[in-house]
């Protein structure tokens, strides 16, 4: 299975070159990606040097131009495309239709993924896909089952990708506007959920109150680790009962799955996480690295590394098993 | 301006369902219905009993009837419940996941506001492959709906104007996680919720809905004292979406502020009267977030 992983800056990029990524995924500073942070991304002299050193490497580069392209202003998003074909990227992940249909009659002989923000959750979407506009890959949804998985892989004959590591979206990609509610930042069309420019901390009765836009998040005591307030992770009442109604704030590892990742017939494996350091970013792609390695030697599988990463957080393999749901 | 009935999202018995669409096809001034669970393939069998006779009531009424297709299609019985579904030769399907557009391929159907058409190429795209309708996500800005109506003048373009805003969908089940149950045992328990379950920050303001596997906004879109730029625009049609309300009294009361025969304070305030549970909205299609309701137009405040 190709290891994808992120790349939020060029120095992220050599650093997951050099630990073991078969490929790196990547955007453009702007809203054209689902990562729009301040500081974050590529311009596009970064990209033509980011894929050029890549590619000396034998490591692939996917530019991810996965946002809805905002009406009246296709051009940004065309020009992304075009760009990205032209500096040579292996394959642009996009959500879009108009935008795929875009990038298909433009550029046939480019490599065309789905974004994971299309949410392609079964067979008849990625046959959609597939023959409308050639896709090779689809980067399924964080709905699946393993099992569904491989339903699905087998079924429609397409290449998948499913994440492995990092951030959790709980909601279907893509198909979310809880974000938007409560800011006014959407992550389908300015490519940015929970934006730190919406969040606020203030000292409330002893405690630490995270508020997102003008709605509290979550609150905690003076000794507990506050958790970035992203909306579905935080902590709310109903029904007269408080707690992690969406989610806990955990992140996703399923480093125990590969097995049966691989079983599935899964192409690729993707981290999460553009918005991440260097030291991260190395330590995460050298253990999945490993893992690959002692998975292909039918060795088990080593994941106490990871839980290191996970910043003291607890984390779940999703909707992966069944009963997550 | 026409007006369209969205489906009822919510965990309705399956009688309440049945009763509330015979009282919508005998006195609601609606031109298009869509009827069908959207949100819970689970809850889709109680309906259908009562499905024919309902699209057999509201097409002798002269409602166009739309089939809304589920917004989350993963299972397998899903998938063969949609095909069902598209089969009828006759039956004009409301698209709400693009797995679904197969089916219906090159035969005339509407896409509903769950799937993501967000700019004039896209739904040009949708245009050539049969779509007659689309309703736009909540979450577009009146800028962008405007430019999509210019680009497609001959597609009925249709912007969500009344009711709790639906903001996600997941594969897991919120109101049998705070239940502390299993989606696969989930014992219905949605249906203790007819207008969703609501969802407090912990300082006790009010904030979402959960409808199981379906997230919503509390505060209730109204769109009134927007109509008027909303006609400007190039939009068609209006989407009522069913609260646990007196729904024909909403419908009557924007087709008179759509005929210019209701004045439009009047009416925020009669819509308040008549759907008291929930803040009015309209954030999103202001560009703004979505949880904000602007002044009125006419006013410095307006009345909650």
């Amino acid at each position: 299975m190709e290891l994808v992983c992120p790349a939020g800056t060029p120095a992220a990029m050599k650093v997951a070159v050099e630990a073991g990524a078969d490929a790196v995924y990547c955007g453009f500073n702007d809203e054209t990606n689902a990562r729009n942070f301040p500081g974050l991304n590529f311009s596009r002299e970064e990209l033509k040097d980011g894929i050029a050193l890549a590619h000396r490497r034998g490591v692939k580069v996917l530019v991810a131009i996965n946002t809805f392209p905002r009406a009246g202003g296709l051009e940004l998003w065309h020009r992304a495309v075009d760009d990205a074909t032209r500096f040579g990227a292996d394959a642009l992940i996009l959500a879009d239709v108009g935008l795929l249909d875009y990038a298909a009659r433009k550029h046939p002989k480019q490599r065309l993924h789905v974004s994971v923000q299309a949410a392609a959750a079964n067979a008849d979407s990625i046959r959609f896909y597939v023959e409308n506009f050639g896709v090779r890959r689809v980067v399924l949804p964080r709905v699946l089952s393993v099992a569904e998985i491989a339903a699905v892989t087998q079924e429609s004959g397409c290449e998948t990708e499913v994440f492995v590591f990092g951030g959790l979206c709980v909601m279907a990609e893509g198909r979310c506007s809880l974000s938007s509610y409560a800011t006014g930042c959407s992550p389908n069309m300015q490519g940015a959920c929970s934006p730190a420019s919406h969040v606020n901390y203030r000292e409330q009765r002893g405690r630490m109150v995270s508020r997102l836009g003008e709605f509290t998040i979550n609150s905690f005591a003076k000794d507990e680790p506050a958790a970035y307030p992203t909306l579905c992770k935080g902590r709310f009442e109903a029904n007269g009962t408080l707690g992690y109604i969406f989610e806990d704030p955990t992140s996703l590892d399923a480093a125990a799955m590969l097995p049966g990742l691989k079983e599935a017939g899964v192409t690729a494996l993707k981290i999460e996480g553009r918005q991440r350091g260097r030291a991260y970013i190395e330590a995460v792609v050298q253990s999945f690295r490993q893992a690959l390695k002692a998975l292909d030697a039918g060795r088990p599988i080593e994941t106490a590394s990871l839980a290191a990463l996970t910043e003291g957080q607890t984390t779940t393999v999703g909707a992966y098993r069944k009963t997550w749901r | 301006m026409q007006l369209t009935l969205g489906p009822v999202l919510f965990n309705w018995s399956p009688e309440t369902w049945r009763d509330f669409y015979f009282r919508i096809a005998d006195e609601a001034p609606v031109d298009t219905v869509a009827v069908g669970d959207i949100v819970c393939s689970k809850r889709s069998p109680f309906l259908a009993d009562h499905l024919p006779d309902v699209v057999e009531r509201l097409a002798s009424a002269g409602k166009q009837v739309m089939l809304g297709s589920l917004i989350l299609v993963s299972l397998p019985r899903e998938r063969r419940q949609m095909a069902d579904m598209a089969k009828a030769e006759d039956s004009f399907v409301e698209i709400n996941d693009l797995s679904c557009l197969g089916a219906v391929a090159n035969r005339p159907h509407a896409i509903g506001p769950f799937v993501n058409v967000y700019n004039e190429a896209t739904a040009a795209f949708l245009a050539s492959r049969g779509a007659t309708r689309i309703c736009l996500p909540p979450e577009l800005p009146l800028t962008s709906v405007k430019t999509i109506a210019a680009a497609l003048p001959d597609v009925v373009i249709e912007v969500f104007g009344f009711g709790k805003a639906p903001l996600a969908i997941s594969a897991r089940c919120y109101h049998a996680r705070v239940h502390k149950l299993s989606k696969d045992n989930c014992k219905f328990v949605c249906e203790q919720d007819p207008d969703g379950l609501l969802i407090k920050t912990m300082d006790g303001q009010q904030f979402l809905s959960v409808n199981g596997v379906q997230t919503l906004s509390h505060g209730c879109v109204d769109l009134i004292d927007d109509v008027a730029d909303l006609a400007k625009a190039g939009v068609h049609s209006l989407r009522l979406s069913p609260q646990n309300c007196d729904m024909v009294a909403v419908a009557k009361l924007y087709r008179q502020v759509l005929d210019g025969r209701l004045d439009v304070a009047q009416a925020e305030n009669d819509l308040a009267t008549l759907y008291p549970g929930s803040p009015f909205v309209n954030g999103f299609l202001h560009g703004l977030p979505g949880a904000v309701h602007t002044p009125l137009k006419s006013a410095p405040a307006r009345p909650h």
